[in-house]
């Protein structure tokens, strides 16, 4: 997906875990993902570099699409579909 | 001729069928699974311990902890107090960490600065406290086993442990089991 493409997907769900570092946003993307529907779309907001790296592990394992990452100041917006 | 061809192919398929039951126990036998035998009472060796423990909770991975020897002292409830101890299990009881605030780095200790600047350097940067930790280890059923034999040998009582919502006492077997049906094996 082009950034074009990712920002103007629609976001169902919008995690900000900028407040915490590894492995912190990546227990609220599981917390986040069961008040969702298969399908939806998530977003998860993250200054941290290394759950950039992680969260297409995470998406990998649980079977999840991994749709890309946007560079935002300071964060990054990491984007995800629900199986 | 065509006999024997017969009889050899009949072998084969029994072996294939031998070969295959193997296998499918093989594969039933490693689940996803993390097992970690922790055997160092250090904060920084804790912290490793727990923060990879968390990471496979939260990927769905089940997480199964072994607390032995040194390991303990992270485990001790400073509030609680137990009485009947003889002299030497005082005397461990007073010289080991009362619990996982008291903990003490394996390098640059100095006396009690080094945690505290680990300390302070999490909070800066957000990253969960042990005690935030434990509580979210507990809440994603991670399980801790409590070696029973370091208990005794360390005098440690039951009733100085954590309240923790999936703990048990038991022995290296226990640990053993566990960690033959994991398809991850750490030690720390």
């Amino acid at each position: 997906m082009t950034a074009e493409e990712l920002k103007n997907l629609d976001v169902t769900k919008s995690v900000d875990a900028r407040g915490t570092a590894c492995p912190g946003p990546l227990l609220e993307a599981k917390k986040a993902i069961g008040t969702i529907k298969s399908g939806d779309i998530m977003e998860v907001l993250s200054a941290d570099e290394g759950t950039r790296v992680d969260i297409p592990k995470w998406c990998g394992k649980q079977g999840h699409e991994y749709l890309g990452t946007i560079e935002e100041s300071g964060y990054y917006k990491i984007l995800l579909r629900k199986k | 001729m065509e006999n024997d061809l017969n009889a050899r192919l009949l072998e084969l398929q029994s072996q294939i069928e031998m070969l295959k039951e193997k296998v499918e126990t093989l594969e039933s036998r490693k689940k996803d699974q993390l097992s970690i035998a922790i055997v160092s009472g250090d904060l920084d060796k804790i912290l490793a311990a727990m923060i990879i423990s968390v990471a496979a909770a939260a990927m769905d991975t089940s997480v199964k902890l072994f607390f032995s020897f040194w390991a303990l002292s992270a485990l001790r409830d400073k509030k609680k107090k137990v009485e009947g101890k003889d002299f030497i299990s005082k005397m461990f009881g007073f010289m080991l960490p009362r619990g996982k605030n008291r903990l003490k780095l394996s390098k640059m200790n100095m006396c009690g600065m080094g945690p505290l600047m680990i300390r302070y350097l999490m909070k800066k940067q957000n990253v969960l406290s042990l005690e935030q930790m434990f509580r979210e280890a507990g809440e994603l059923g991670i399980e801790i086993t409590v070696c029973e034999m370091s208990m005794n040998l360390m005098g440690f009582k039951p009733g100085e442990i954590i309240d923790y919502p999936n703990l048990r006492f038991a022995g290296a077997a226990t640990f053993v089991a566990d960690a033959g049906e994991s398809s991850i094996q750490l030690f720390i």
